[in-house]
């Protein structure tokens, strides 16, 4: 209890909760990127995953929570801090000492957390509705047609652009910082913000590709 | 010789509301401190029988964590590893305008004007940063243990730590966290100081959370504005020794 309810445990807290995010968002890439190569794979893994009892009542509800506690407490430590000075400086040199990514996670999350509500819309409130409102029939090959479908509209892949560069602002930052907050800094630090740089990068550029490559061939 | 406009924070006491005042010195050299051009400003002021601007200060050589200017928009002003009094005006221009605050933080409020009540870290310090030792007669010389270079040189880095405050009032969430891990680490890298680790990280960053600083985000504005280059490897450090020690109770 006096873990969690101290200022090192909710940074412990947010950091794992970080990591755990990337670990989803490796696996939704991984996923996501055949849809690129190959119809009927996607299809598969699609139809799969959405009615695998595993992952629809055990993976799935540990998501919901990871994603709901990461960004709750985003702003309880957000609003900490703002209360932590309560008269600011009339001048103040933040850019002197540190990137503006890291001064910024609160702005880079509020984007990534909209994006994610438009997200939910576009596939999960229709999944919800087809699967436990409707009741339709299972279809294993229609998971590839939706996605096409989502991303014919040139304003919704706009859209996705810019949210995946806060995505990977957001990356940028926050990966190797939830190493140093669990309290990882040593010979291995240079390799992991390496290893930062290179998924904030490859990651969110994929995700963009995967819509731009659909939007590009639906027609 | 330069000519320079100061912008000054002004606060009469604690309670009163302080206002930015707008300062002009003529002749200023380049060879002085920047706390000297503080004393001339100040000597100007008593002549023209206005209340002297008050600050913070002791040694004047950086060892004694006393001045606490946040010049400019940074902690101890535009140098890199120095504290205010070692910051000479050879740094600014002629005509620049100068911006003076106080620290800021909850923890730190304002005495007057550019003088901050610090006794926070005082209390951090009395909830763990020490080590208690038998003053019998029958103490063990701390130079007979042998203490392998690579940690003994670490905890020296640590405990260069002046507690100026550099690191609070530079992170934009005032987190004390450089400073705190700085004094746990200075101990936890020592056997003398492994007895009481547990108790000692519990309790100073319990002490820490009471006083309203800020939660750390890793920014690492704190490790950059330090005077004293103390590394965030030692917040790495004291999240490690936290986690095991609430973990063993």
């Amino acid at each position: 209890m006096t873990l969690i309810a101290s200022s090192i445990g909710r940074k412990l807290t947010m950091a794992l909760s970080g990591l755990f995010l990337i670990v989803f968002l490796t696996q939704h890439f991984a996923i996501n990127i055949t849809s690129v190569f190959s119809e009927t794979l996607f299809n598969e893994i699609s139809h799969f995953m959405g009615n695998n009892p595993l992952v629809q009542y055990v993976f799935q509800p540990i998501l919901i929570l990871g994603v709901l506690f990461h960004f709750t407490m985003g702003f309880v430590l957000e609003l900490q801090n703002w209360k932590s000075r309560e008269h600011k400086y009339k001048s103040y040199k933040g850019g002197a000492n540190a990137p503006w990514v890291s001064r910024n996670m609160i702005l880079s999350g509020i984007v990534i957390l909209s994006f994610l509500g438009l997200h939910l819309y576009d596939f999960w409130v229709p999944e919800m509705n087809y699967k436990y409102v409707e009741v339709l029939p299972l279809d294993p090959n229609r998971y590839f047609e939706e996605l096409v479908h989502r991303f014919e509209n040139p304003v919704r892949v706009g859209i996705y652009t810019l949210s995946f560069v806060f995505l990977a602002l957001h990356l940028y930052h926050g990966f190797a910082s939830s190493f140093q907050s669990v309290g990882l800094n040593n010979k291995y630090s240079k390799a992991i913000k390496s290893i930062t740089v290179a998924f904030s990068i490859v990651v969110p550029i994929g995700f963009v590709f995967i819509a731009l490559f659909h939007h590009l061939t639906a027609f | 010789m330069m000519n320079l406009t100061l912008k000054i924070w002004r606060q009469a006491n604690a309670n009163a509301k302080g206002k930015m005042e707008t300062y002009q010195m003529q002749e200023v050299s380049p060879d002085m401190s920047f706390l000297e051009m503080m004393d001339v400003l100040n000597e100007e002021l008593i002549d023209k029988g206005i209340d002297p601007v008050a600050f913070d200060h002791d040694c004047r050589e950086g060892i004694c964590g006393m001045c606490s200017m946040f010049i400019n928009g940074e902690a101890h002003g535009p140098d890199r590893l120095v504290t205010t009094c070692q910051l000479h005006m050879r740094k600014f221009k002629d005509g620049d305008t100068i911006t003076i605050e106080p620290f800021r933080a909850k923890a730190f409020p304002v005495i007057k004007d550019l003088t901050v009540d610090r006794s926070s870290f005082d209390r951090i310090q009395q909830a763990g940063g020490f080590v208690s030792v038998n003053t019998s007669g029958n103490t063990q010389d701390a130079n007979a243990i042998p203490i392998e270079k690579h940690d003994a040189d670490k905890a020296f880095d640590a405990a260069a730590c002046i507690g100026c405050g550099a690191c609070v009032a530079t992170c934009k969430n005032a987190s004390a966290m450089l400073f705190v891990s700085a004094k746990v680490s200075q101990y936890a890298l020592l056997p003398q100081g492994k007895v009481e680790a547990t108790d000692r990280v519990l309790n100073m960053v319990n002490q820490m959370d009471e006083e309203g600083f800020g939660n750390c985000t890793n920014t690492g504005a704190c490790e950059v504005e330090c005077p004293k280059g103390i590394s965030l490897e030692n917040i790495a450090r004291m999240n490690r020794e936290y986690l095991y020690a609430s973990l063993k109770g």
